[in-house]
């Protein structure tokens, strides 16, 4: 009988790879619901959902490339940064420059990838530890922004970049959070089913077999920091869209949201093991988390320490599963 | 030397680790002011009874008494206050402290609660002058070749007083020139009566340095001569001796066609400089040597795992040399490391999934898989090589040689024509071994040029047409296996 259920357990962690190791999370994430819909009346409704998935969105594109750099077994600290230069490059470009959107979009997601670029040259050529180059990455990075208007935001965006953001299609979605969706199912996709995505587990759980078993580590390792730049950047569109404007100090320590979201959703900080799957159920915890609080009308300050708790219980929770 | 009394001596040591014993009651005595060279086999206890002297490792039985008294270290500091200082083969000192730092640290000279740094650096100064060595004890350690380096690990276990030095493998990354250099300090020191225990392989240099020689196999002391001056020959027998014949199956004929060739590879660290041979199909070239003879740096090197500075690997007479583990494999040349939970599987992650990895260009040739697809490609292979355990199960989980089996799987999936093994039964059962012999015979059955790096020498012998022998860096000769026993390889590798 023992045997039979053990042989259940290998069978189940094989069929949903992109959940192994994110039961205990998801099991918090029902949990936290549940509390939630006692304590405040005003949560259980689809238009609060609605909301969440809205403040959710830049969060949400932002840990799905943070989620791919964890799992090889790096970091990414300048994503925030990055998110906020690819937004003064859009509003440069489309309303100091004149650039039509069609065209200043890409550019300013291109300028992201840029960043991701040197930092993986940085990490891959001249073997400068992920931390610190993405460091570096995260202040120049913070610093161009700046310098674009010297500080200040620009508006001014043509009026349906915002709608983007606020009209739901359908009674249902705004663009920006089917664009997250997308991105999700991408990324959901990738991981699982595409040579490629399976290559980062391999390149995270030991990166020297997976060299000697004819990997391109270091490709896949440049790619994979880019894409999470890019996504940085597309984070940023999304941000300028909710806004309907830009400013260099958006972002600021967002990139510890992200580590924050990938880590609770039970991908491991020295890589091979995780998933979006996780991340999803990580970045809806703190979604969740942040709505009810703010429904209950705890004060911000004291929703950072309670974020902070959940960090905590959630990585301990599964470390104790793990040696048990 | 008879009326002088031992420092130490040594009454039927032990040590057990569980059921496996790996010192059967060990006798040993080493007076003031010699040199005992401890000698023998990769294997054959002398780092463990090291340990437990220098009270790394305690003894599962028997008594060491130390200048007349009892003596039970329980860790290396008891055993270093005692005055036993033991140099590591890799050294263990810090590079960006000072000499002087490093010599005391851990047990600072102290003065009024403040470290006394003119103490430490006079009585690190007195400790480099003993040895003749005129550096400043307040240089950074950084940047000091490694013969200097060697220097102050003994200085350091002067200055704590020590009157026994062991001395691991102390020559085994040393010049000429540096060799020389320890070689007469360790002359000064036998002067000044510190006792010397001095473990080497390279047993050309114990006739110039040692006092007596005690050579050991198989964890127990085998026999004991009582002068440095014994002819390398009858040392080699005495480590070798004669143990029990090891089954291996039959040798496939090899084929006339050569798959592999080198020409005078060498490497950019040095490690190996100049190797000339080749592999016919069907074949399995065994290359033989001691630790440290640049024989795994080689394989490394031909199957595109570490860089090549000079010379050329030719596949069926086309130069291919390759540059990186993809360039070989691409070209059907394949390693199975030596360090199988470092280089060969990912542990944490199932056998399905490590056999996949190095597959994944197969299994998803349209860029799409699942892990259904991986799961039902990495059973084939599991079921044909006898893999004990599922494909959903940990790597983990498995015995070293199912593990073995799991790398061997991964690659062989991919139908290479030549196939490295470095160490491939090293911490594999007795058992399992024999199995890893029959695939490594089927692969040259199937016309697979096999290449067989091996420390263990039955091994080399057993399952090789031909041996190359390697000895720091060079290959010292190529032996065909009628000519292969354990004195001529031994022999080639103490060149």
């Amino acid at each position: 009988m023992a045997a039979l259920a053990k042989t259940h357990d290998v069978v189940g962690r094989r069929m949903l790879p992109s959940l192994r190791g994110a039961t205990g999370p998801l099991i918090g994430l029902i949990v936290l619901c549940v509390f939630l819909t006692f304590a405040s009346d005003k949560f259980l409704s689809v238009r609060n959902f609605l909301n969440v998935l809205d403040q959710i969105t830049v969060l949400g594109v932002m840990a799905v490339g943070m989620t791919l750099v964890i799992l090889i077994g790096g970091i990414d600290l300048a994503v925030g940064s990055v998110m906020a230069l690819a937004m003064m490059v859009l509003g440069y470009l489309n309303i100091m420059a004149g650039v039509p959107m069609w065209l200043a979009i890409p550019l300013a997601l291109l300028v992201a990838s840029l960043n991701g670029l040197v930092a993986g040259l940085l990490i891959t050529r001249f073997n400068v530890p992920a931390f610190i180059a993405t460091l570096a990455m995260m202040s120049i990075a913070r610093g161009l922004a700046n310098m674009i208007t010297d500080g200040q935001q620009l508006i001014g965006f043509p009026a349906w970049f915002n709608t983007m953001a606020i009209v739901r299609f359908g009674g249902f979605l705004t663009l920006t959070v089917a664009v997250m969706l997308v991105i999700f199912i991408v990324g959901l996709l990738y991981l699982r089913y595409r040579h490629g995505g399976r290559s980062l587990y391999a390149i995270g759980g030991n990166a020297e077999v997976a060299r000697l078993a004819g990997i391109n580590v270091n490709r896949a390792t440049v790619l994979v920091y880019v894409v999470s730049s890019l996504l940085a950047g597309l984070s940023g569109m999304v941000l300028a869209a909710r806004l309907d404007s830009v400013q260099p100090s958006s972002g600021v320590s967002y990139e510890l949201d992200a580590i924050a979201a990938v880590v609770i959703g039970g991908t491991s900080l020295s890589g091979g093991t995780g998933g979006i799957g996780g991340t999803i159920i990580g970045v809806l915890i703190i979604g969740v988390l942040r709505n009810g609080l703010n429904l209950l009308s705890v004060s911000p300050f004291m929703q950072q320490v309670i974020i902070g708790g959940v960090i905590v219980l959630a990585v301990t929770a599964e470390t104790y599963r793990k040696r048990k | 030397m008879t009326t002088r009394s031992p420092i130490l001596s040594l009454r039927g040591i032990q040590k057990s680790y569980g059921p496996i014993k790996v010192l059967h009651g060990v006798d040993l005595d080493i007076y003031p002011g010699e040199v005992v060279a401890l000698l023998g086999e990769n294997g054959a206890g002398k780092s463990t009874l090291s340990n437990i002297i220098s009270g790394t490792v305690q003894p599962s039985a028997g008594d060491m008494t130390w200048l007349g008294k009892s003596y039970t270290p329980t860790d290396p500091r008891a055993a270093m206050d005692e005055g036993v200082g033991m140099i590591h083969q890799e050294l263990k000192l810090l590079p960006k402290l000072s000499i002087a730092e490093n010599v005391f640290v851990g047990r600072y000279p102290m003065k009024a609660g403040r470290i006394d740094r003119k103490a430490m650096e006079d009585r690190a100064r007195r400790g480099l002058h003993r040895l003749g060595l005129d550096i400043s004890p307040d240089r950074l350690v950084e940047g000091l070749s490694t013969g200097k380096q060697q220097l102050i690990e003994i200085a350091k276990a002067l200055t704590l007083n020590a009157r026994l030095l062991i001395l691991d493998e102390p020559t085994a990354a040393l010049g000429g020139e540096e060799t020389q250099l320890l070689f007469q300090q360790i002359e000064r020191l036998r002067t000044e009566g510190v006792g010397i225990i001095y473990i080497s392989h390279r047993l050309e240099e114990i006739r110039q340095i040692a006092d007596r020689i005690v050579v050991m196999r198989d964890g127990a002391k085998v026999q004991e001569f009582d002068s440095g001056d014994v002819p390398i020959r009858t040392i080699v027998e005495a480590m070798v001796g004669r143990s029990l014949e090891r089954m291996f199956p039959a040798l496939p004929t090899p084929t006339d066609e050569v798959t592999l060739e080198v020409r005078s590879l060498s490497s950019p660290s040095n490690a190996f400089r100049d190797i000339n041979f080749f592999v016919r199909k069907g074949e399995v070239f065994g290359i033989a040597g001691l630790m440290g003879a640049g024989r795994t740096e080689l394989v490394r090197a031909i199957t595109g795992a570490d860089p090549i500075s000079g010379g050329e690997v030719l596949l069926r007479g086309k130069a291919i040399t390759p540059r990186s583990p993809i360039e070989a494999i691409r070209n059907g040349i394949v390693l199975v490391p030596e360090d199988r939970k470092l280089q060969g599987v990912v542990l944490d992650h199932s056998i399905a999934e490590n056999i996949g990895y190095a597959n994944l260009g197969e299994i998803a040739a349209s860029g799409w898989l699942s892990s259904r697809r991986i799961q039902q490609f990495a059973e084939d292979y599991i079921r044909k090589f006898g893999v004990k355990g599922r494909g959903g199960q940990n790597a983990s989980e498995l015995s070293g040689g199912n593990q073995q089996k799991v790398v061997l799987a991964k690659w062989l999936a991919r139908k290479p024509q030549v196939v490295v093994l470095d160490e491939p039964t090293r911490g594999i059962d007795v058992g399992a071994r024999s199995s890893i012999y029959d695939l490594i015979m089927d692969l040259a059955r199937q016309g697979v040029a096999v290449i067989v790096v091996s420390s263990d020498l039955e091994e080399v012998l057993g399952v090789s047409s031909r041996i190359m022998v390697m000895a720091k860096g060079k290959q010292s000769g190529i032996l065909n296996r009628e000519d292969a026993n354990d004195v001529s390889v031994m022999e080639l590798a103490t060149i």
